[in-house]
C-alpha cells in the first residue's frame, strides 16, 4: 500500500477523536486537551505531506509543523490562564457555568 | 598500543556484532551499548553512594559506614540486597496504575540520556545529529514522572514535594538549556560528537580549545552546573525532598525496590548531567594538553566525570538548603538574565576570534553582568559577617 | 509499512481515546502524554528528527506539565460532570464519526496520492537553521512576538487581581456588602 494512506488515516482518526472529545467533554481543561489533539493531527498531516508530498521545496512542511508547535504552546499557556481566571470567578471549570455575558 | 587501548571497547563491540546480518546489526549494537551503560553506571551508582556517605561523614566529623567489607566499601551491596527483599507497600488509596508506572517513567528517560554521551573516541551509543536536543527532550520528560509519583500517592506531603520539584525543575530548565546554546552557536552543530571534536587542540597548539577556557564558556559552564544541581534535586536545591519539612518529598509512599529505583534515577540523572557538562564545556574525551594525547580517550571522560561528581558531593556536604523564594529569585532574576547575556557574548567571541581582542571585549561583559545581576539580586540588604552573641568564638 | 509504525499508531490513537474518555482529568492528561510521545515516534520514523524531539520537549516537557498544574490549581472541580448528562455524547460522536468517515473516504478515494515514493533527502539541522534565518525569518520573528505576547498575556491573566474580586463574584448591591464579602 501507498505509505501515505495509513499515515493520513491516523491523522484523520486523531482529528476525529479530538473533535469528539472537545465537543462532548464539559471540563474546560479537557476541551483544551481535545483541541491540542486536533492540532497534533494537523501537524502529523503536514509532516506526512512533507515526507511523501510533491512539493519540491524540502523544508516547507517541516517548518510549518515547527511553527505550529510553537503556536500551540502559546495557545495552551493563554488558554490555561483563561481557565484559571474562569475558575476564580465561578469556582468551577465546567464550560456550562461560563454561559452568561455578565462578569 | 595507545591506539589499541583507546579503541578497545569499540573493537570489542565491533567483534561482537560482526557475525550478525547487516539489517539487525545497529540494533544489537545499541542494545549491547545500553547494557554496558547500565552495568557501568549501575556500579558507579553503588560506589558513589558509599563514597558520598564516607565523604560527608568526614565533613561532619563522624565515621560513616564502616561495617560491611573493607572500610565499609561493600555497604552498597548490603543496601541493595536490603531494598530488594523489603516488602513493597502501596497505599490503599493510591492510584495503583500510576503509582506503579511512575518509577519506570522516571528511570527510562534518565537512562536514555546516556545514549548520546560520547564516552570516548567513536564511543557514542547513538550518534544522533540532534544529540543535544535528545538529551534535553529525555530530561524534560522526567518532570512528568515526578508529578505522577507525587500525585498518585494521595499524600499531601508527596503532592507538595512534587509541586516543589516541578516548579524548581521548570525554572532551572531555562538556564540549563540556554547556557548550552552558546556552545551550539560556536560549534555550529547539535551533535555531541561534533561538539567534542571541535574542542580538541588544533595541530601545533599546546592547549585544548575547551569551551570552559573562554569567558562566556566559563560563565555558561557554571550556570549549567548550578542548573544541573537543581535538576537533580540535590543540595542546596533539595527542597522537593527536604526531610525536615515534607518528610521525603514525592517518593514518601514508595518502599522497597521502587524506592531504590527513585534513588538510582536521581544519581543517574546527576551522572548524565555531569557527563553533558563534561561534553559541552570540559572537552569531553579530549586531553587538556596536546602532549597528553596518548592517554586513552575514555579515561579522560571518566576522570572528568569523577571530578564533577566529587564536586557534587562536596557541595552537598557544605551548603545549607535554600528557601523557596530564594530558589525562584535565583533562577529567574539571576541565572536566566545571565544566560541571556552570555548568548550575544558568545556571538561576539565568534567574530572577535580567540585572541586578545576576544578576551578584551567579552570578559568585561560577562564580569559586568555578573556583578550587576548579583547586586540587584542581593538588593539593599547588607551582608556582614554574622556575630554570635552567646557562642564562643 | 513497518510494524513499528503500526505499534506507534495504536499507541497514539489509544492514548487519544483514553484522554478523551477517562473520567479522572489527571488520567486524561497523562494519556495525552502517551499520544504526544507516540506522535514524536511517528515523526522520528518519518525522518523528522528535529521535529520529533521538539515535540517531546515542548509538549511533554511544557504543555503537559502546564495542564496538570492547572488541573491541580482548579481542584474542587476535579470531577468531570460528563456522566450527569450523557446526551451530549451522542451528537459529539455523530459529528466526530461523520467527519472522520468523510475524511477517510476522501483519503482512500484519491488515486493521485502516489505522489513521491523516493524519500526526499532529509534536511540536516544546519539546513533547517539556515532556512529559519533566511526564507522563514519573518515567520520566526512573528512567532517570537506571538510567544512574548502570550507569555505576558498569560501572566497578566493569571495574576491574582484582588481589587476586582469582590465585585466579580456576584452582583454587589452596596459597598458595605462588597466589604463584608472580602
Amino acid at each position: 500500500m501507498n505509505p501515505i494512506v495509513p499515515h493520513l488515516i491516523v491523522a484523520v482518526l486523531l482529528f476525529a477523536i479530538g473533535m469528539t472529545g472537545a465537543l462532548a467533554r464539559r471540563n474546560a481543561i479537557l476541551t483544551l486537551v481535545g483541541i491540542e489533539i486536533m492540532l497534533n493531527a494537523a501537524n502529523l498531516s503536514f509532516v506526512v505531506f512533507w515526507r511523501f508530498g510533491p512539493n519540491p521545496d524540502p523544508q516547507t512542511g517541516l517548518m510549518f509543523a515547527l511553527f505550529s508547535i510553537a503556536v500551540a504552546a502559546a495557545e495552551a499557556a493563554v488558554g490555561l490562564a483563561l481557565i484559571i481566571v474562569l475558575f476564580r470567578h465561578r469556582r468551577t471549570t465546567s464550560l456550562d457555568a461560563a454561559d452568561s455575558m455578565k462578569g | 598500543m595507545a591506539a589499541t587501548l583507546d579503541q578497545l571497547f569499540v573493537q570489542l563491540l565491533h567483534g561482537m556484532t560482526a557475525p550478525l546480518p547487516e539489517a539487525i546489526r545497529p540494533w544489537v549494537a545499541l542494545a549491547i551499548s545500553l547494557g554496558a551503560i547500565l552495568a557501568v553506571f549501575g556500579l558507579c551508582f553503588g560506589i558513589t553512594t558509599v563514597c558520598e556517605r564516607k565523604a560527608i561523614a568526614r565533613m561532619q566529623n563522624r565515621l560513616g559506614p564502616n561495617r560491611v567489607g573493607p572500610y565499609g566499601f561493600l555497604q552498597f551491596a548490603a543496601d541493595g540486597i536490603k531494598t530488594l527483599t523489603k516488602e513493597d507497600i502501596v497505599p490503599r488509596t493510591a492510584d495503583q496504575v500510576v503509582h506503579f508506572l511512575a518509577p519506570l517513567a522516571l528511570l527510562v528517560p534518565v537512562v536514555l540520556t546516556f545514549l548520546v554521551l560520547p564516552f570516548g573516541r567513536n564511543m557514542t551509543a547513538m550518534d544522533l545529529e540532534v544529540g543535544l536536543l535528545f538529551f534535553f527532550a529525555a530530561g524534560a520528560s522526567t518532570e512528568l514522572a515526578v508529578f505522577m509519583a507525587g500525585w498518585s500517592s494521595r499524600n499531601k506531603y508527596s503532592l507538595l514535594g512534587a509541586m516543589r520539584a516541578i516548579a524548581q525543575m521548570l525554572s532551572y530548565e531555562l538556564p540549563f538549556i540556554l547556557s548550552t546554546i552558546g556552545v551550539v552557536m560556536i560549534t555550529g552543530a547539535l551533535s555531541t560528537t561534533k561538539i567534542v571534536e571541535a574542542q580538541a587542540a588544533a595541530p601545533g597548539e599546546w592547549l585544548a580549545r575547551w569551551h570552559v577556557f573562554t569567558p562566556w564558556g566559563l560563565a555558561a559552564f557554571l550556570l549549567f552546573l548550578i542548573a544541573a544541581f537543581a535538576e537533580s534535586n540535590r543540595s542546596p536545591f533539595d527542597l522537593p525532598e527536604g526531610e525536615s519539612e515534607i518528610v521525603a518529598g514525592y517518593f514518601i509512599e514508595y518502599s522497597g525496590f521502587k524506592f531504590a529505583l527513585f534513588f538510582m534515577a536521581e544519581y543517574l540523572g546527576m551522572f548524565s548531567s555531569s557527563g553533558m557538562a563534561v561534553t559541552l564545556f570540559l572537552g569531553g574525551w579530549t586531553a587538556p594538553f596536546a602532549f597528553l594525547d596518548w592517554v586513552p580517550s575514555w579515561m579522560w571522560f571518566f576522570g572528568k566525570l569523577g571530578v564533577l561528581i566529587a564536586l557534587f558531593i562536596w557541595v552537598r556536604g557544605t551548603t545549607p538548603r535554600l528557601r523557596m523564594d530564594q530558589l525562584m529569585d535565583f533562577a529567574w532574576k539571576f541565572m536566566l538574565p545571565l544566560a541571556l547575556i552570555i548568548l550575544p557574548t558568545a556571538a561576539i567571541w565568534h567574530y572577535a576570534g580567540r585572541g586578545w581582542l576576544g578576551w578584551l571585549v567579552t570578559a568585561p561583559i560577562v564580569v559586568g553582568a555578573y556583578v550587576l545581576l548579583g547586586r540587584s539580586l542581593v538588593g539593599r540588604r547588607r551582608i556582614r559577617q554574622r556575630s554570635y552573641r552567646y557562642a564562643a568564638t | 509499512m513497518s510494524p513499528i509504525f503500526y505499534f506507534l499508531a495504536m499507541l497514539t490513537l489509544g492514548g487519544a481515546v483514553a484522554a478523551m474518555s477517562l473520567r479522572n482529568p489527571v488520567h486524561c492528561a497523562l494519556s495525552l502524554v502517551v499520544t504526544f510521545v507516540g506522535l514524536a515516534g511517528v515523526y522520528l520514523g518519518l525522518g523528522a528528527h528535529f521535529l520529533g524531539l521538539s515535540q517531546v520537549l515542548v509538549y511533554v516537557g511544557a504543555v503537559a506539565i502546564l495542564l496538570v498544574f492547572v488541573l491541580l490549581l482548579t481542584r474542587g472541580s476535579g470531577k468531570d460532570e460528563f456522566d450527569e448528562r450523557p446526551d451530549r455524547w451522542w451528537p459529539a460522536l455523530g459529528v466526530g464519526g461523520g467527519l472522520g468517515g468523510v475524511l477517510i473516504a476522501v483519503v482512500l478515494a484519491q488515486p493521485g496520492l502516489a505522489l513521491r515514493t523516493a524519500p526526499p533527502e532529509l534536511p540536516t539541522v544546519r539546513a533547517l537553521g539556515e532556512s529559519l534565518m533566511t526564507d522563514f525569518v519573518l515567520p520566526l520573528q512573528v512567532v517570537g512576538v506571538l510567544l512574548t505576547a502570550a507569555l505576558i498575556g498569560a501572566a497578566v491573566l493569571a495574576l491574582s487581581d484582588r481589587r476586582r474580586t469582590p465585585q466579580d463574584s456576584g452582583p454587589v448591591t452596596s459597598r458595605e456588602e462588597g466589604e463584608t464579602r472580602r
